[in-house]
């Protein structure tokens, strides 16, 4: 019964790597990176193998919701393109085999959290679990436009959880840097969804470009840019990132702004350039930001500042 | 009960197999250095 899905025509039984491509490894890498951050920027002290324990349990938690996403979303997954060939729709794992990998995988990396580094972190990874299956894939994902919107608060939430992590508990400075995230998603997943909005149609997934047209999401694209570039700025105006964050936040920032008029005055609607472009620099900058606030705080160049 | 498995099958099984063991092996380590961590940090 379990293995059912092995006797199909044309499918192989699971190997280690479907399962491991199961956690979404891609997205679990931006995760970890901004799980790290947090955990980086936060004040006080955090031993190192607490401080990994915390970063292994996001890392474990994303993962897992990554799974949850597969097998809830495995019919939406089977007619798009970019999706078609994850180890569900590929009949190489089955729905119900993913579903208890990432419910035995969410529910160990909160307990090892809860118990090993602290019930904030704990509490704080489980509704980023909750939010991310519950909210985002099962109730909004094929509801409302707004899904990526409201859904990218899940992605939002790690550097909060690594701060978490170090202090017990939240202040504006770890809310800020889930701001930042809340604000990225959007222009980021658009993008990506003007180019694949045929995809998703035939989905029937109500992506922004399918529900409200090309014209409108490249508008509310460009207005959560210019949202998210001041936003990324505010982190070096309050005191927990420097100089080298205040750059990349800025140069990236602005370039990040001229892909998003581009965007927005895109000619070509079928090859849509321009959103690939801003899809690339959103990457960039997200990895940019992150990176720069870690390397400033591991290198001592920005003080944080003794009221946060 | 006739179900046959491949020799390609029983790798895979196999390979998961050991993929798991060697998760949980990970996990028994880090619970007790964790916890000798903690009992005297």
């Amino acid at each position: 019964m379990a293995n059912a899905a092995t006797f199909q025509a044309g499918s192989r039984v699971a190997n280690v790597g479907d399962y491991f491509a199961l956690l979404k490894p891609r997205v679990m890498s931006l995760v970890i990176f901004t799980g790290l951050a947090g955990i980086v920027a936060a004040p006080g002290h955090i031993d190192g193998l607490t401080a990994f324990v915390a970063l292994l349990c996001i890392a474990v938690a994303a993962g897992a919701s990554g799974a949850l996403n597969m097998a809830y979303d495995a019919d939406i997954d089977r007619v798009m393109a970019r999706t078609a060939t994850r180890p569900i729709p590929m009949g190489h794992i089955t729905p119900g085999e993913a579903l208890g990998f990432g419910w035995v995988l969410s529910v160990a990396s909160v307990t090892v959290m809860g118990l090993f580094v602290n019930l904030m972190a704990a509490a704080l990874l489980a509704f980023t679990i909750f939010f991310y299956v519950g909210v985002y894939t099962l109730w909004l994902k094929r509801r409302t436009p707004q899904n990526i919107v409201i859904g990218g608060l899940s992605g939002a939430l790690p550097p909060a959880i690594g701060w978490a992590s170090v202090t017990g508990n939240l202040s504006l400075a770890p809310l800020l840097l889930v701001a930042i995230i809340f604000m990225w998603t959007p222009p980021h997943f658009w993008a990506l969804s003007l180019w694949r909005s045929e995809d998703y149609a035939r989905a029937g997934v109500p992506m922004m470009p399918v529900v409200r047209g090309k014209a409108s999401t490249r508008l509310q694209i460009l207005l959560y840019t210019v949202a998210l570039v001041p936003l990324g700025i505010a982190p070096a105006a309050i005191g927990v990132a420097g100089p080298l964050y205040l750059a990349c936040a800025a140069g990236i920032g602005a370039w990040f702004a001229v892909e998003a008029v581009a965007v927005y005055r895109e000619p070509d609607a079928v090859k849509e350039p321009a959103a690939h472009r801003l899809f690339r620099v959103s990457l960039i900058y997200m990895f940019a930001l992150f990176a720069a606030l870690i390397v400033e705080r591991v290198a001592q160049l920005a003080p944080l500042s003794p009221w946060l | 009960m006739a179900l046959t498995v491949t020799s390609d099958e029983d790798k895979a099984r196999r390979r998961r197999n050991i993929a798991i063991a060697l998760a949980l092996g990970a996990l028994v380590v880090l619970f007790y250095v964790m916890t000798l961590v903690r009992v005297h940090p």
